[in-house]
């Protein structure tokens, strides 16, 4: 058996993100500067910004939090490669892409409300962030927050930093987010 | 998710065999465009399987319906034979099939779709193109028919 024409797979990736039957469209950017990035979009918004993605889990995720209709479709994703690129290429300051933050626990998604406020170029620390979501005990929380945020760089958790200034940690590896912190002009 | 794997997983291990089928059935030239159709249908009724066994089973039943419903576009008077369900290793199935043999297309994928896969009539309906009240008309009249010719057999 012969594989399947490019031309038929890709009108059908195509054609099956226009049914709006799916639940995730995704595709993967190859060459960013931050490495190679899965991004998953739903009918409501950016769904999924994954570093370094291991496809096999990062579908089996996405099956489980938004249903199982996940499929490939690059032309679903236009607008969120467009509004990337421009980021990664100092032309975007701020994400015009709608959010889809359904799959995250409702503690999460207000400290990542909060997160958003954080401008470009600017940073804040664990704690600041924490007392501004009325838990000002809670720093070491929104550490884990960070580290699972489903949408990084979309969601800046790279310019949240230690209280001594110290980049701390970061889901992508510190090596990126003190790319995206140069990128923004918040580290010389 | 009771062992259904993500669309994607579904799509690349079944695309090549059902494009070899349609084409074996359709011809080159018709085959592409129910290539998309078949997986189009797949997908529609993809969120309300309730498991994920028999799977290419079930999308080379989608496949072969979406032949006969081509077919049946372009000549609509013509009596069409179709031969969906492939073999697979469900014994209900297997004692299914030959006897479903002489049943309208309709009917005897809506039969063995329900007894042979186990599958409801909401999926079965998005299956066959149709709806969950036409699925179980058609597996209904397909049982009526089964009877009515082991009666006079």
């Amino acid at each position: 058996m012969t594989a399947v024409p490019a031309v038929l797979d890709e009108r059908f990736r195509a054609a099956a993100a226009a049914s709006g039957e799916l639940d995730v469209a995704y595709d993967l950017l190859e060459d960013t500067p931050v490495g190679r990035l899965l991004v998953g979009v739903s009918e409501r918004g950016i769904c999924r910004v994954g570093f370094d993605p291991e496809p096999e889990a990062e579908l089996e995720r996405l099956a489980r939090h938004f249903g199982p209709r996940v499929l490939r479709s690059p032309r679903a994703l236009d607008r969120a490669r467009t509004e990337l690129d421009e980021y990664f290429a100092g032309r975007r300051q701020a994400f015009e892409l709608e959010l889809d933050l359904r799959a995250t626990p409702e503690f999460h998604r207000r400290v990542l409300v909060e997160l958003n406020r954080v401008e470009y170029g600017h940073t804040t620390t664990y704690g600041a962030l924490a007392a501004q979501v009325g838990a000002p005990r809670a720093a070491r929380a929104v550490g884990t927050v960070m580290n699972r945020n489903p949408l990084p760089i979309v969601l800046p958790c790279h310019r949240v930093v230690g209280a001594n200034g110290s980049l701390t940690g970061y889901g992508g590896g510190l090596d990126r987010k003190e790319w995206l912190l140069r990128l923004e002009g918040a580290l010389l | 998710m009771s062992g259904i794997p993500p669309f994607e997983r579904f799509y690349e291990s079944h695309q090549v065999e059902v494009l070899a089928f349609l084409r074996r059935r359709a011809g080159r030239e018709r085959a592409d465009d129910l290539f998309q159709e078949t997986f189009l249908r797949a997908l529609r009724a993809y969120g309300r399987l309730e498991h994920g066994e028999h799977l290419r089973a079930w999308v080379l039943t989608i496949a072969a319906n979406a032949v006969v419903d081509a077919a049946r576009r372009e000549r609509p008077a013509a009596e069409l034979s179709a031969e969906p369900v492939v073999e697979d290793e469900r014994p209900a199935l297997e004692e299914l099939a030959p006897l479903t043999d002489d049943l309208p297309p309709k009917e005897r994928a809506a039969v063995v779709l329900r007894y042979g896969y186990d599958l409801d009539y909401d999926t079965i309906g998005a299956a066959l193109g149709s709806n969950e009240q036409a699925a179980r008309q058609a597996a209904s009249a397909g049982v009526r028919r089964l009877r009515k010719e082991k009666e006079q057999r």
